[in-house]
């Protein structure tokens, strides 16, 4: 069944690129419309330093926007789950950043942090797209501890403190991990959006790539930079479910295969 | 029941809900040390109400509820085994006495040593979601023996179990109140559960809860599957159950 599993698709995709091949060669399709793969593989490897290059500009930024989004996320949380006022006031907020459209507020905020510092505004606009999954999936998470065990701990004297660290935060747990998953992709699309929206600072990124080269026609170098990009989105969500199935998999359902 | 010191008094108490909701008016009740009380009544009547007083989770709108000899440890069973999914069995039992700032190893042992009393040495490091339901209430119990109380709170514990599972946990019950030398209070809608275990049934009558008999039973030492058998087990169910019919329909 494994084994199945891999052979299929990849059978698929070997079959869709032989075709698309052909298919490119035989009605002699232009580059600039649709590259043949070899020729997109051709590119790849000439362009192979500076797409690293890009790669690395744009990684670094997502890594940086989706840990600050993990801890301010969950510090958020946490501070709503113990203060009903801190969350009336704030939360509304939040939401007002979540809803509107980060394309639409990038020009500001380049503005703000000025063009000497575009990577700052690329931080920014990434965070805010990440933040709001993991603040919201935590905040759920902190508030759906059983009662009978918040009974238990009060009646054993738990401080506050006590029941936040014991209780709270490994019921959260699972709702954060499933909170990462999506904000380790939104981190992503986040940055790339903002390269698109803000250009780039002095260092060049994937989402600056594809616009150069979609400017340049060389659309070989758009195929790998985006193919690049399909890599990186997959890698994250591997990592976050490695990283689920790690912490859950002795205790919660959701990552216990059932015996038949 | 005189004769012994009293460990709880609850002198006129009422509860009645924010939603307007009276579930317990005028209520007193003396509880004496080592008794083995149960409440008994129909779902609804309240019994879970006022063992949540006990417990201080709750607060009464009504009377007082008194410790005569200063408020003892307490232990809780729930309905429910409530167990924390995350820890195993040994870390669900330690929680107590990790509460209460007990040294690490000393609640490991005591922790272990709970678990064996309930039969399940060797499951220490056993996660919830494997056990199955009356293991998980046997860990429930372990965790409210474990920080040694002197008298025990218990919702229903065993209402969700199968009979023979019921019953074995039954005869543990009594096991462990009389090695501890433990005051229960014992909340359940079951007449054979309650005439098995007890030294004493208070019947409580229906909304708003308030008791309606207090019956004293023969001590529960020693009891076992003979005693279900014989034809005493039967009188004492059947008054038991007569003072329950007779609560129900004293509804007013």
């Amino acid at each position: 069944m494994n084994t199945l599993r891999l052979i299929v698709p990849v059978a698929l995709g070997i079959a869709v690129i032989v075709a698309w091949e052909f298919l490119v060669r035989h009605f002699g399709v232009p580059k600039f419309v649709l590259p043949a793969p070899s020729l997109i593989a051709a590119d790849f490897v000439q362009e192979f330093p500076k797409l690293m290059a890009a790669t690395w500009t744009t990684l670094r930024i997502v890594a940086l926007a989706f840990a600050l989004a993990l801890v301010s996320g969950v510090a958020g949380a946490v501070l709503f789950s113990q203060s009903r006022i801190a969350e009336l006031a704030f939360y509304p907020y939040a939401v007002i950043l979540q809803v509107t459209p980060v394309v639409a507020i990038a020009p500001l905020i380049v503005l703000w942090v000025g063009y000497d510092h575009v990577e700052r505004a690329l931080l920014i606009l990434a965070w805010i797209v990440a933040f709001f999954p993991i603040l919201s999936g935590t905040t759920l998470g902190l508030k759906s501890a059983d009662f009978n065990l918040i009974d238990l701990f009060r009646l054993y004297g738990a401080s506050r403190w006590q029941i936040l660290w014991r209780l709270r935060l490994p019921t959260a747990l699972p709702y954060l991990l499933n909170a990462m998953k999506i904000s380790g992709g939104l981190s992503l699309i986040g940055v790339i959006v903002a390269e698109f929206a803000a250009g780039t600072g002095s260092d060049t990124g994937l989402g600056w790539t594809i616009i150069e080269s979609g400017n340049r026609l060389h659309i070989a170098t758009m195929f790998a930079a985006l193919a690049i990009l399909s890599v990186l989105g997959i890698a994250i969500f591997f990592l976050l479910t490695g990283l689920e199935w790690l912490l859950l998999h002795r205790w919660h359902e959701s990552a216990v295969t059932r015996e038949r | 029941m005189d004769h012994k010191r009293p460990i709880l008094q609850l002198s006129h108490i009422g509860k009645t809900f924010e939603g307007g909701l009276k579930a317990i008016a005028d209520l007193s009740l003396g509880i004496g040390e080592g008794e083995f009380v149960s409440l008994l009544g129909p779902s609804g009547c309240g019994k879970s109400t006022v063992l949540r007083m006990v417990a201080g989770l709750l607060q009464p709108t009504a009377g007082i509820v008194e410790w005569p000899g200063g408020r003892p440890e307490l232990g809780f069973v729930f309905q429910e085994p409530t167990l924390m999914p995350w820890a195993d069995a040994l870390a669900n039992v330690r929680l107590p006495l990790q509460l209460e700032h007990v040294r690490r190893d000393e609640a490991d042992a005591r922790a272990a040593q709970a678990l064996a009393r309930v039969g399940l040495a060797g499951f220490e490091r056993a996660y919830p979601r494997a056990l199955s339901g009356g293991m998980k209430m046997r860990v429930s119990i372990a965790r409210a023996v474990a920080a040694n109380p002197k008298l025990l709170l218990m919702d229903e514990p065993f209402a969700a179990l199968d009979e023979l599972t019921r019953q074995a946990l039954n005869d543990d019950l009594l096991k462990l109140w009389a090695e501890d030398g433990l005051t229960v209070i014992f909340v359940t809608h079951s007449v054979f559960e309650s005439t098995y275990l007890s030294s004493r049934i208070v019947v409580l009558t229906p909304r708003p809860g308030a008791i309606g008999a207090d019956i004293a039973m023969p001590p529960p030492h020693g009891r076992d599957r003979g005693y279900r058998l014989s034809p005493e087990f039967a009188d004492n169910a059947r008054k038991v159950s007569d003072a329950l019919r007779a609560a129900m329909e004293r509804r007013p």
